[in-house]
């Protein structure tokens, strides 16, 4: 009896343990695999260095703050960061970063706005329409986008009107004319009417701001109401009512602050307005209806994974179809939806860095192009270009994933 | 019964009638017509948008479309062809692309050596069956594995003795393996990556050349800057899809593994590769990539794009695969667990033949996604379709080309990409099929 009680005999740890128990082995071969990694790493570094080490160069940051006389073409991100070309290469950097941003920002607004209002017209029952749609899809998906970004940009700049075409000839006509009179495609740049902010707008832009508030509360109030009390308030009218009346009747009262710029032709260009560059408009529109095209199927496969059921028990209860849309199936079709659409964000920004094929002013065209040749710091550029877009994709995964818990359907 | 319900009823049709065709409005055409573009007012009306679209795309496109401009054999050329016709109209100019094609295709290779590329795709598509295809006989699986062998003889030519050389590697690690596994299962994978390794290094290079005095027998060389067109596209899509596939599975098994170094070094991998763009890398590639070898090396710059796409490649299917393994029921892996399979044999038996299988369509859908990427290969100057548009609009004949040739490289990328895209959906389908 008393051997029962007696612990198992100790042995004292023997080497073979590292390979044939259980225990220890996975320590062994993580030690292993740690120490393989960092000979890899080592030898790779050492080669760096020694390469270095001959062309005469040190690892140094300092170029960043040094002058970076080159010019860039005039944009958001010039504006923002008021860069001349005394500006610094660190400057540049950012200038080209703003870009990076603008596009992804933009396209990605178009892309979700063409997905999903694509995305549903590929579910509609009318054949026709939901061919197009599939025409798109397909279209776009298997051709290269860097087909597309240059096809657009060939559009842009050689099938549109020169600027002199807007002249009105000795016959009494122009060869091209502004769309509604406010915008100038040509092949310069779209022109768009530029606001003019007069006295007092700040004011009005404060009423807009309150409105949009305003309206926000609403809808907390109106989803709170319908949750305590099952009231259903009106959605639509009120919404939009909250945003655009008080900013309209301020604009009046106030004396019509801000006026319109149009662009004019003045000379051999147009002046006035705001001026779009093809750069920007063809990356933009390449990488929105590329993308829009992924998201198309995204949605569709979406709004298909909620069973039919759900519309069904919907109907049974006496919903409304556009309601049992909006409060049934979209919030569980959202779930499915939401991940593989973060990653077609991620591609999206990602791509914007093919803007080298057009000459738009990204970092990838600044930081990694222009500085790096002038400067001859190959590694350092790629580096700092690498951290940036790592830290892009990380800051959008984030926003998106929080997006997405705030979407989770909440279940018992 | 039928009796009182006689009486009862006014009237009772004692007899059946002969079957009727539908009416009008439920039958046929107009049937499919009221059902499928004008259910609604609301649909009506997206019919007839959608109508007027169609009209003015065709009516714009197909104008410049039918062209008869085939034989032209420059842009001026063109012009006079057109104005002879009496169309002042825009028109395509396809002379370019009668002119140019094989350029398009092939790039710069020699134009006597064509058939080399087109019997290597044909090599390739043979070897690929197989594995796209499950039907194929078993003994085909050695001109599979025959088959990268080939391919690189036959479009980098060269003698014959060095693409033979280093498959006779991999046959002396498979042969290493087996001789020593049964000693012990480590000593088995060392050698088996020992022994080819140096064999490469030390024996290869002076048994080729040896071999090739003894028995000059090969193809014409070609240089790598020589490629261009689709076929640098192909090679460089299909080598960096199939060099990542094993690097790609390795690295998932190491994220979906309970070893945390493990883990967070595959993670870390994946997620730096997939967080910064290709182009990126690819400038990587062509500035870098030799900083980071040993001082004096210098290869081609094909090769370079070849391993960077590799490793990018890897990095995305990695996540393909874990997708595979996440998809592979639990009870897989206890049930191998419960056989008392080690690790390795439990993956290499059970779970990954299950695992890949899934992941085929995903592995496809990355494929098609690589294969249009390698168009950017054009920013470092590498002539793919894209960059050879570039130089056939630097020949004075053609200079003011762009349509034309941005619609057949796109045409023949849809071609690819489209049958891929089905390929893989139809894979899809057949795995649900087997799955239920």
């Amino acid at each position: 009896m008393s051997s029962m009680s007696d612990s198992p005999p100790r042995e004292s740890f023997r080497l073979s343990q590292l390979i044939y128990d259980t225990r220890y082995r996975s320590l062994t071969i993580q030690v292993i695999t740690l120490a393989l990694v960092c000979v890899g790493i080592y030898w790779l570094v050492s080669n760096l260095l020694a390469n270095l080490a001959s062309l005469g160069l040190q690892p140094d940051f300092s170029f960043l703050s040094s002058r970076a006389s080159y010019d860039i073409t005039s944009s958001i991100g010039t504006w923002l960061v008021g860069y001349t070309n005394a500006g610094s290469h660190f400057d540049a950097a950012l200038v080209g970063l703003y870009n990076t941003l603008l596009v992804a920002f933009l396209g990605i607004i178009l892309a979700t706005i063409l997905g999903v209002l694509a995305g549903v017209l590929r579910l509609s029952r009318n054949w026709l329409v939901s061919r197009l749609m599939a025409v798109y899809v397909e279209g776009f998906r298997n051709v290269p986008l860097l087909l597309w970004i240059l096809l657009i940009y060939a559009v842009f700049s050689e099938a549109t009107p020169r600027p002199g075409d807007f002249r009105v000839g000795d016959d009494g006509t122009a060869t091209a004319s502004l769309i509604w009179n406010s915008i100038a495609v040509t092949n310069r740049g779209t022109y768009l009417p530029a606001p003019i902010w007069g006295a007092n707008s700040g004011l009005l832009v404060a009423v807009f701001v309150a409105s949009l508030i305003g309206a926000f509360a609403y809808r907390r109030y109106a989803k709170k109401l319908l949750f305590d009390t099952g009231r259903l308030l009106p959605m639509v009218w009120p919404l939009f009512a909250i945003v655009i009346v008080p900013s309209v009747l301020a604009f009046f009262v106030l004396g019509r602050p801000v006026t319109l710029s149009y662009p004019e032709l003045t000379g051999f260009n147009f002046s006035g307005g705001f001026q779009l560059s093809n750069q920007l408009m063809a990356l933009w529109l390449a990488l929105s209806l590329y993308t829009g095209a992924f998201i198309t199927e995204i949605v569709r496969a979406g709004i298909l994974s909620v069973s039919k059921g759900q519309s069904e028990a919907a109907a049974a209860l006496g919903v409304r179809p556009n309601r049992a849309m909006s409060l049934v199936i979209l919030p569980q079709a959202m779930r499915v939806i939401i991940p593989p659409l973060t990653s077609q964000y991620l591609n999206l920004t990602k791509n914007s860095s093919l803007a080298l094929a057009v000459g738009y002013a990204d970092v990838r065209a600044t930081l990694g192009g222009i500085t790096l040749n002038q400067t001859g710091r190959a590694l350092e550029c790629m580096l700092l270009l690498g951290l940036v877009y790592l830290a892009l994709s990380l800051a959008i995964s984030f926003v998106m994933n929080v997006f997405n818990n705030s979407m989770k359907l909440e279940e018992r | 019964m039928s009796d009182t319900h006689a009486q009862t009823a006014p009237y009772v049709r004692e007899s059946m009638i002969a079957q009727q065709p539908p009416p009008l409005k439920e039958a046929g055409a107009v049937k499919w017509v009221r059902e499928n573009l004008f259910p609604t007012w609301l649909n009506g009306l997206m019919t007839l948008i959608a109508i007027y679209v169609v009209w003015v795309v065709l009516s714009h496109l197909v104008p410049w479309f039918v062209s008869p401009t085939w034989t032209a054999t420059s842009l001026s050329n063109c012009r006079e062809i057109l104005a002879a016709s009496g169309d002042a109209a825009s028109k395509a100019c396809w002379g370019v692309i009668r002119d140019r094609w094989e350029q398009l295709l092939f790039g710069f290779y020699p134009s006597e050596f064509y058939w080399r590329p087109t019997l290597a795709l044909v090599v390739m598509l043979l070897g690929l069956g197989p594995v796209l295809f499950g039907n194929f006989p078993r003994w085909f699986m050695g001109f599979s594995l025959a088959s990268p062998f080939l391919i690189f003889f036959l479009i980098w030519g060269g003698p014959i003795w060095l693409p033979i050389a280093v498959a006779l590697g991999f046959v002396l690690g498979v042969f290493a393996f087996r001789a020593l596994v049964g000693v012990n299962q480590i000593v088995g994978v060392i050698a088996a990556i020992l022994v080819p390794v140096l064999y490469w290094l030390f024996v290869m290079g002076p048994l080729v050349d040896t071999l090739a005095s003894i028995a000059p027998i090969g193809l014409e060389s070609v240089r790598s800057n020589q490629l261009g067109g689709f076929l640098l596209s192909v090679v460089i899509g299909v080598s960096a899809i199939v060099l990542s596939l094993p690097l790609g599975i390795i690295l998932a098994l190491g994220r979906a593994s309970d070893l945390f170094i493990v883990t967070k070094l595959s993670v870390g991998f994946i997620e730096i590769i997939r967080g910064v763009p290709l182009i990126v890398w690819l400038f990587t590639a062509s500035l870098l990539l030799n900083y980071f070898l040993p001082p004096g090396t210098n290869f081609d710059l094909t090769l370079r794009v070849i391993i960077m796409v590799t490793l990018f490649s890897a990095a995305y299917i990695a996540e393909v695969v874990r997708g595979g393994l996440a998809a592979v029921p639990k009870g897989q892996y206890e049930g191998a667990d419960s056989l008392g399979l080690s690790y390795w044999q439990s993956m290499q038996l059970i779970v990954l033949p299950q695992a890949l299988k899934i992941s085929i369509p995903g592995i496809v859908n990355t494929f098609i996604g690589l294969f249009k990427d390698t168009t950017l290969v054009l920013f470092i100057g590498l002539l793919d379709p894209l960059g050879l548009t570039n130089a056939i609009r630097a020949s004075t004949d053609w200079n003011g080309v762009y349509w034309e040739l941005f619609v057949f490289i796109g045409v023949l990328f849809f071609i690819a990409c489209f049958s891929m895209g089905r390929y893989s959906l139809h894979l899809e389908k057949k795995l649900q099929r087997e799955n239920r």
